[in-house]
């Protein structure tokens, strides 16, 4: 039987906030109900469901719903499903998803991706449990008795190489962040994260994290769920959206283990998605890059090959570039740092919404045909080229 | 005063590492097969899978790669700012360690400084903190 290309044909998205009352399996639920409608689709249709990373003991506010959660509680007829931590970053997800699709495991497949990160830390008791562990086992014993705790400290580390390499400046670097809140300003689900436009004084004099890492460079805990139904090619006559191909995925990890690696995983994720499609990077209209930290698109920028290896902090110079009006629209809905730390999965839900021009307020002019979304970039990675035919 | 590091649960792999500072010895796994270091630490070599593996004390000297001046308290009490640093070692090709530089004011602190190993011990985990060779 011959396969098929994969779809994005539906988006749904829960209330993003923070410290929401309502539970997470509910904001997830809310989120399913969204995509469904957006698509035109029934739960009866759908019979796969992918997420990342499914349930986690003692982390339960990072991944407070599995899979499974949604097929009982839903009462879906699921074909194939999965969540997993050992993939290559979020986005990951949605790339099991289309390859279940491609070999015609599942027509219709609910993607999403829920997170409790600011409830949570409200209600440590029952979210928050592994955290309290004084004993460490696994990667984190080679970072944490150092209180490297956060990936904040991780990231920072390869930020000031690149500044002391390359030149790359903090004036530079916070084009990221003053870009992402101006961009969430203009997202009415980004309204409860940011509420006024981040100016370059204010980023320059906020308090440091984790040098060159300032507060403004790290995303913010954030509850909402995020749905991404991805289709099959020869069901598309069941949905009622503009369909959005996936025209190319990659992803990579090259060691687990942050301090071991010399180069962030952008860069081989980044050089084989453009292997793996006839697009270049000039074809892209618009990017949403993963910025958990601020340092991020600069390697999502320069392992794309959108500039050379080095010169990601002279490309967003003044801003002007990745601006909603620029040559490359970047993170047009805020992004995390603007938009709430959604975990990857906001990424590739803005470039269907820009790809379909359906980015009400914020949408991109000219009429986009070409997205990449990206998820991660540190030790691990996932891109998707996405294309409205 | 600082709360306690968090520690290490130690296994097969792990203790030659959080231990060796008992004697002195910063310990990293080499081959003796193809001469290659392997960590973080593993039962095999990670260059040619060759379970002829076993803890080498190296020099317990090498050079910033890369650092950061952290300055968010993760921790209750946790005095900041402090270092966190990625120390590239000597006569190991290939092993960095994530750990803090200590003995000097965090502005000290540059790329490319040369450093050398100091444990801290608690209850018999051995950290191994670096600090500037002058
Ligand atoms: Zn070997």
């Amino acid at each position: 039987m011959a396969s098929t290309e994969a779809y994005i044909t539906g988006l749904g998205q829960s209330e993003v906030g923070v410290r929401l009352p309502r539970h997470p399996l509910l904001l997830t639920v809310d989120a399913v109900r969204e995509a469904l409608d957006d698509a035109g689709l029934t739960l009866g249709q759908i019979d796969g469901v992918f997420t990342y990373p499914g349930k986690m003991n003692g982390y339960t506010a990072f991944s407070p719903v599995s899979s499974d959660d949604l097929i009982e509680v839903l009462g879906i007829k699921s074909k194939w499903h999965l969540g997993a931590m050992e993939q290559p970053a979020q986005l990951s997800a949605i790339a099991a998803a289309a390859m279940a699709v491609k070999q015609g495991l599942v027509r219709h497949a609910i993607c999403f991706r829920t997170v409790y990160e600011a409830g949570g830390m409200a209600d440590p008791g029952t979210y928050m449990s592994g955290m309290k562990q004084d004993t460490v086992t696994g990667p984190s014993q080679w970072t944490s008795p150092f209180w490297a705790t956060s990936a904040a400290c991780w990231t920072a580390q390869y930020a000031a190489r690149h500044m002391h390499r390359y030149g790359m400046t903090r004036e530079q670097l916070g084009q990221i962040a003053i870009n992402a809140s101006k961009n969430a300003m203009r997202n009415p689900r980004a309204r409860a994260i940011t509420r006024e436009a981040l100016t370059l004084d204010k980023y320059m004099s906020a308090r440091m994290i984790s040098s060159p890492l300032c507060l403004y460079d790290c995303d913010r805990f954030t509850d909402a769920s995020t749905v991404v139904i991805v289709s099959a090619g020869d069901a598309l006559d069941e949905v009622t959206t503009t369909p959005v191909r996936i025209a190319a995925m990659a992803g990579s990890v090259d060691r687990y283990s942050w301090d071991q690696v010399e180069w962030f995983a952008a860069y081989e994720t980044g050089a084989d998605l453009w292997k793996r499609t006839d697009y270049t990077a000039e074809d892209v209209d618009t990017v949403q890059f993963y910025d958990g930290f601020a340092f991020l698109p600069i390697t999502w920028l320069e392992g794309l090959g959108f500039c050379e290896k080095g010169e990601g902090g002279r490309f967003i110079e003044g801003g002007s570039r990745i601006a909603l009006d620029g040559e490359l629209p970047m993170n047009t809905f805020g992004g995390q740092l603007g938009a709430g730390r959604l975990h990857g999965f906001g990424f590739a839900h803005e470039a269907v919404n820009q790809l379909r021009g359906t980015a009400t307020g914020r949408q991109v002019a000219g009429d986009p045909k070409l997205a990449v979304a990206t998820s991660g970039g540190g030790p691990m990675a996932a891109a998707l080229l996405l294309a409205r035919d | 005063m600082n709360p306690p590091r968090p520690r290490p649960k130690l296994d097969q792999e792990n203790t030659a590492f959080w231990t060796g500072g008992r004697e002195g010895r910063l310990n990293i796994v080499k081959c003796g097969d193809c001469g290659e270091f392997t960590h973080p630490p593993r039962l095999l070599c990670r260059h040619c899978q060759s379970e002829n593996v076993a803890p080498h004390a190296v020099a317990g000297t090498g050079v910033i790669d890369s650092f950061t001046v952290n300055h968010q308290p993760w921790a209750r009490d946790l005095e900041v700012p402090y270092v966190i640093a990625r120390v590239k070692l000597d006569g190991a090709p290939g092993v960095y360690l994530t750990t803090n530089i200590v003995h000097c004011p965090v502005e000290a602190v540059d790329f490319e400084d040369k450093v050398r190993v100091v444990f801290e011990e608690q209850d018999g985990i051995f950290y191994p903190l670096f600090e500037r060779i002058a």
